[in-house]
């Protein structure tokens, strides 16, 4: 797996408070992994800290799940 | 109790009588201040009187660009924002059936737009500090009407769904958003009726006097501190029970 999607497993798994075997490729953060819509633009924050990018909100609401996120963070930094 | 210290507060509408005081009583209980307005004197007038912990940051509420500048500065200057308080406010008063639309929107801008701007550009610092105190002044003609206010009543009851509104979405991050509603209040403004008329509004106010800008002032300073954290959503009405909500 690649340093990135490391990086973004281990703050979803602490943001949310879930097993790191829950978090897969395809796994929905609201459907699969408990988050509310808050928890949503709080990991785009993080992702954003962590990864020192810019996610604006249009490319925010296109980051729903694990895959999603791994994918648009790869491509920004 | 109602200690602030650490903390840094931004107070729009700082030159006026109400937002003075409230600058003051924040200050007082330990805050950094960011004192916005668009008279700067006045602003440097009062953070001369407050000394440390002051800063002026001037400006102009209609302007969307420079109120999106403004937390920005504020968290600049003092190094964080934890507690916004919404309170400038201005009035355009016309018998509605003359009311134009630039009355309308000018009061609907300044009152509400820009407060709800002010409010959505520190979510994000709240939210990252899991503690926010949002502080917006509204007022009872909010709740009750007044003629010749269509304006100033419509944006201030504004105020109060919008503040409800954001409670909601960021209780659950320790964030607080809360309305003070005051009565009538002694300032600059109502310095300009006459005896009569003060008379006859102290008339409709059961504790028979205007209130004081440090009255509010108290109001703002509970609901922004660490005891009022289980206060989120709710109007606290201070106007001697003129209006009893």
């Amino acid at each position: 797996m690649s340093d990135v999607a490391d990086r973004v497993k281990k703050i979803v798994v602490e943001h949310l408070g879930v097993e790191e075997d829950k978090v897969v490729e395809n796994a929905s953060f609201i459907d699969d992994l408990g988050a509310d819509s808050l928890d949503t633009v709080e990991l785009v924050m993080a992702f954003e800290e962590e990864f020192g990018i810019e996610i604006p909100d249009d490319a925010a609401e296109t980051i729903q799940s694990f895959g999603d996120a791994v994918k648009f963070i790869s491509e920004a930094s | 109790m109602f200690d602030l210290t650490g903390k840094s507060a931004l107070v729009t509408g700082a030159s006026g009588g109400i937002g003075g005081a409230i600058a003051k009583a924040l200050h007082a209980a330990g805050a950094n201040v960011g004192l916005s307005g668009t008279r700067v004197e006045p602003l440097e007038a009062l953070a001369a009187e407050l000394g440390d912990r002051a800063f002026v940051l001037p400006c102009n509420l209609g302007d969307a660009e420079a109120v999106t500048a403004l937390p920005k500065q504020a968290i600049e200057a003092m190094g964080g924002l934890d507690i916004l308080v919404n309170n400038a406010g201005i009035t355009k008063d016309q018998i509605f059936m003359r009311m134009s639309d630039e009355e309308w929107q000018q009061v609907i801008d300044v009152n509400l737009t820009s407060a709800m701007r002010l409010c959505r550009a520190v979510m994000r610092p709240m939210m990252k500090a899991r503690w926010g105190r949002i502080i917006n002044i509204s007022s009872i003609v909010g709740a009750t009407g007044n003629p010749g206010q269509v304006n100033y009543a419509a944006s201030k009851a504004g105020m109060v769904g919008m503040t409800k509104s954001i409670a909601y979405e960021v209780a659950s991050r320790g964030i607080t958003a809360n309305a003070v509603a005051p009565g009538f209040i002694a300032t600059a403004m109502t310095d300009k009726l006459t005896d009569d008329q003060k008379e006859a509004i102290n008339k409709q106010i059961p504790s028979n006097r205007m209130g004081t800008p440090e009255e509010i002032a108290a109001a703002v300073l509970y609901l922004a501190s660490d005891e009022a954290g289980y206060v989120t959503g709710s109007t606290l009405h201070v106007n001697g029970g003129m209006a009893m909500l």
